[in-house]
């Protein structure tokens, strides 16, 4: 029986770039940007990292095939460096490699970054993937906000929620989110905006407007893992200490899309992951136990749903938290405190490892005017790929003790 | 007895309004506002010949066991493969047996006829297993033509057999020769047209009603014991022209569709005689003249087994199967004879991996998934190992067709930001009544009508069109049948 991964793995540092536009830099500059931070947080030199994981998802721009990009621009001392890549929850499978390479012994001090160069292509929104031989002969032309609109169509026939009404929640969320970025100042987008604004906004995928979408940039986040007893050795002392409490992926096998029984209107592999991830950290009333959270809000009705998947929110009752401010700054369980993916764009490899990000520095008292007020526990959900078949990391982080 | 057993039509949904497309374009041309009358059928983007061709024998087919069909044949001058069997990828599509000859005709529009001739003379002699003909066109021309409001995109479908025979085969005529009306030389677009006089009175007065009346004396029938004259005139007005002097009865000469389809090129022949047949009573005379370089005539007599053919879409149904499109500049841009912006989106074009899609035709063109043969599941695409949670049993699975399933959509979008040349694309998870589901392209919409628990049909299609490479590719795609009139 394992006995999971609950305090075996401490964030000895972070880092994050500013996220954006950043027609100034490469991915490896912004590589250098996050790590140079992280490096410094955790005061050890390069030399120190004994495992590197790299994130970076579209082959298509951003820096190719392998993990020599990390390698190379990082000017790492011939140590291993994996790439990984699990579509949108690629920066949690980065992170993940990090930390079960500390956990299981084989090494020190081990190095996750994600990165992801977008703004290389000459448009707005993600670039088109690459999907292998046979989906191109079959699939529609799917793109992201058209695929995550289908759960709002599957959760309004659900809980016979009328448009407007969702729609109104929708802007809500985005509206929350907007406000939060405003005070982030390593988000691409710090403006607030109003309801009306968003409500108002072109549509992309009916029902999903323009400011429904999280942004489009470049970024880069980087985590120094290591035992607790190493970063003890290093400094760290025990209150000041991060460590991962559950972290969990699953991933669809095929039956939300090709068995006649999920409905489209929720998220199934955030269930089954939430479900491993509460009990891996020992969470046993998460409405009550968790202090704060950053979720994969590629699209403000993926975020709706999950607030039901991470069992937060009850099944339909999403939209009376949101309306009611529960997951506001102020409210009792802050959601993408930090302005989420959608002010901080989704440069995907960087995304899981930029929401772990927030909640360390919450969880260290170290996020400015974001910071709330003695946070315990800090969950990160990181979505990829579509609502029929996904994959879906979730960690949960708090204080060693 | 030899003749047709079966008989099937498709004419696509959309209707181009000829006043719209005549005064688009009367600024250089007014005398189009002359034919300014009616409509005539359009594709959807994603429709073709062979699309089309695919819909009407499924018309012809629905109810059939499909697994006497010994021959495909399939007439277009607008096969979308110059090289590549078109009528192979129809009997893919349709999921026939691979045990079958199948062979294109083209080169003129008398190609649906000359298919038609060709299958009844493999009837007669006595070649087992019944022939599936097909004939459609997707008729491209010039942008500003007269040709634009006079041609027309349908299909007709039938089976030729010796058994259950709703119109036995009287005979038939040919004749070959190289009048040129119009043509369309290998790898041109569009056809280049001489003056309709011409037509008219070198041919429709002249070797056509000579050809018409030698036919029905070499075949044995007296010209006024007629009931249905199938003549696929060019222009207006040239059957009753050839009705005259052949001495057939004015009130025998079928109705052109001319008028609500254009004319569909080699399908038109065949497309009124699917008219005809709907409209017959048992007993009656058919004689069909397929006209191209000469001229093809064939003559059948109904029978007491036409009553019994099930019901079917037919002609009529397609008809009234229709909306009517007002937008000049669509018409242009689905029929390609504009280049309209695509955004960068649309630059994607992966290369068509032709093993995979020999690997899996059945899946691709037969629409071909899976039942368990231990739970009974239907899925799709097939698989090793059963798709459901509480079964993943491995081993063979039943092949299990969902192109006739009733399926309805379970969740949808229209897409504004992805690439289609008809925004907002729309697609979405369509589920099989009696087991299965996936997510599906959504063709045939209309905006703002798309609904959760909407009944769809599965349709062949166009998936997308690689210019580059010039492949076309296809697939199955939902078209919801609420808000179409066809519940």
């Amino acid at each position: 029986m394992s006995s999971g991964i609950r305090d075996k793995v401490a964030i000895l540092g972070m880092g994050c770039s500013r996220f954006g536009e950043r027609w100034d830099m490469g991915a490896e500059e912004l590589m250098v940007e996050s790590f140079t931070e992280a490096l410094t947080d955790a005061g050890i030199g390069r030399e120190q990292v004994q495992a590197a994981w790299l994130g970076s998802c579209m082959d298509e721009v951003n820096i190719g095939k392998s993990a020599l990009p990390a390698s190379m621009a990082l000017r790492l001392n011939n140590i291993p460096v994996t790439r990984v890549e699990n579509y949108c929850a690629t920066g949690t499978e980065a992170f993940r490699g990090a930390v079960y390479a500390v956990a299981s012994g084989a090494c020190d001090i081990a190095l996750a970054i994600g990165v992801e160069k977008l703004k290389d292509t000459g448009y707005g929104g993600l670039p088109g993937l690459d999907v292998g031989s046979m989906p191109p002969l079959w699939w529609p032309n799917l793109s992201a906000p058209g695929v995550f609109a289908q759960v709002a169509s599957a959760y309004m026939n659900r809980y016979k929620v009328p448009r407007d009404v969702l729609k109104r929640a929708l802007a809500e969320i985005s509206a929350k989110s907007h406000a939060n970025g405003a005070k982030n100042p390593k988000a691409h987008l710090r403006n607030p905006v109003s309801c009306d604004t968003i409500m108002a906004s072109p549509m992309i995928a009916e029902p999903l407007g323009l400011f429904d979408c999280c942004g489009v940039s470049d970024g880069s986040a980087a985590a120094i893992v290591t035992t607790p007893e190493i970063a003890r050795s290093l400094g760290k002392h025990p209150d000041q200490m991060v460590t991962v409490k559950a972290l969990q992926l699953a991933l669809s096998n095929g039956s939300e899309g090709g068995y006649n029984d999920w409905d489209g209107s929720y998220i199934h592999t955030t269930r089954v992951a939430a479900k491993r991830a509460y009990a891996e950290a020992g969470i046993t009333r998460p409405r009550d136990e968790i202090s704060m959270f950053e979720v994969h809000d590629c699209f403000s009705i993926t975020e709706l749903v999950t607030m039901e998947d991470l069992s937060l929110s009850s099944d339909g009752g999403a939209i009376k938290d949101v309306m009611d401010g529960f997951y506001n700054a102020d409210g009792k369980i802050p959601c993408q405190i930090d302005g989420g993916l959608k002010c901080f764009g989704h440069p995907i490899g960087a995304s899981g490892i930029r929401m772990v990000y927030e909640m360390y520095l919450q969880l260290l008292g170290r996020a400015g005017e974001r910071q709330l007020k003695n946070p315990r526990y800090g969950l990160t959900h990181n979505l990829g790929g579509f609502p029929h078949q996904n994959v879906v990391g979730i960690s949960i982080v708090g204080r060693y003790q | 007895m030899i003749g047709i057993t079966c008989y099937g039509a498709y004419v696509p949904r959309l209707r181009l309004s000829r006043a719209a497309a005549a005064q688009a374009n009367a600024w250089a041309n007014p005398g189009l506002l002359a034919q300014a009358r009616g409509e005539r059928s359009m594709a959807n983007w994603d429709e073709d010949s062979l699309t089309m061709a695919v819909e009407a024998a499924r018309d012809a087919l629905a109810g059939r066991n499909t697994d006497g069909i010994g021959a495909l044949y399939f007439g277009s001058t607008t096969h979308p493969f110059a090289d590549r069997q078109n009528a192979g990828l129809v009997a893919s599509a349709l999921d026939l047996p691979e045990s079958i000859s199948s062979s294109d005709f083209g080169g003129a529009q008398k190609a649906g006829t000359a298919a038609l001739i060709a299958a009844l003379d493999r009837a007669t002699a006595g070649r087992p297993g019944e022939a599936l003909v097909v004939a459609a066109e997707h008729r491209r021309a010039r942008p500003g033509s007269a040709q634009e409001l006079q041609y027309g995109d349908a299909a007709a479908a039938f089976t030729i057999g010796n058994s259950a025979v709703i119109a036995e085969f009287l005979g038939s005529h040919s004749v070959s020769v190289d009048f040129v009306d119009h043509y369309r030389a290998t790898g041109q677009e569009f056809d280049y047209i001489w003056e309709e006089r011409w037509l008219r009175d070198e041919a429709f007065q002249k070797w056509v009603p000579a050809a018409v009346t030698a036919g029905l004396e070499k075949i044995g029938i007296a010209p006024g014991s007629i009931h249905h004259f199938v003549l696929a005139e060019p222009v207006a007005k040239l059957s009753a022209l050839v009705a005259k002097r052949c001495g057939i009865t004015e009130t025998a000469i079928a109705d052109s569709l001319l008028g609500v389809v254009g004319h569909a090129g080699s399908a038109h022949a065949p497309l009124m005689l699917a008219a005809a047949l709907q409209k017959a009573q048992a007993g009656q005379t058919i004689v069909v003249v397929g006209f191209g370089q000469g001229c093809d005539v064939l003559a059948f007599r109904t029978t007491a087994a036409l009553g019994e053919l099930p019901a079917r879409s037919g002609v009529a149904g397609s008809l009234k199967r229709r909306k009517e499109e007002k937008n000049y500049p669509k018409f242009q841009s689905f029929n390609e004879t504009v280049s309209p912006e695509k955004g960068l989106r649309g630059e994607a074009n992966p290369q068509t991996a032709l093993s995979a899609m020999y690997r899996n035709r059945r899946m691709l063109s037969g629409l071909v998934g899976g039942s368990c043969t231990k739970c009974g599941t239907a899925q799709f695409p097939p698989a090793d190992i059963c798709v459901n949670p509480s079964c993943h049993h491995q081993g063979p699975m039943q092949p299990y067709r969902f192109a006739d399933e009733a399926g309805r959509i379970k969740t949808w979008s229209a897409d504004w930001l992805t690439y289609t040349p008809d925004p907002p694309a729309h697609y979405g998870m369509v589920e099989f009544e009696r087991g299965g589901r996936f997510v599906a392209d959504i063709t045939d919409w209309d905006l703002g009508k798309v609904e959760v628990g909407q009944p769809v049909r599965m349709v062949f299609r166009v998936r997308g069109r690689d210019a580059q490479r010039g492949m076309v590719r296809y697939f199955w795609k939902a078209a919801p049948l609420a808000g179409t009139g066809e519940h």
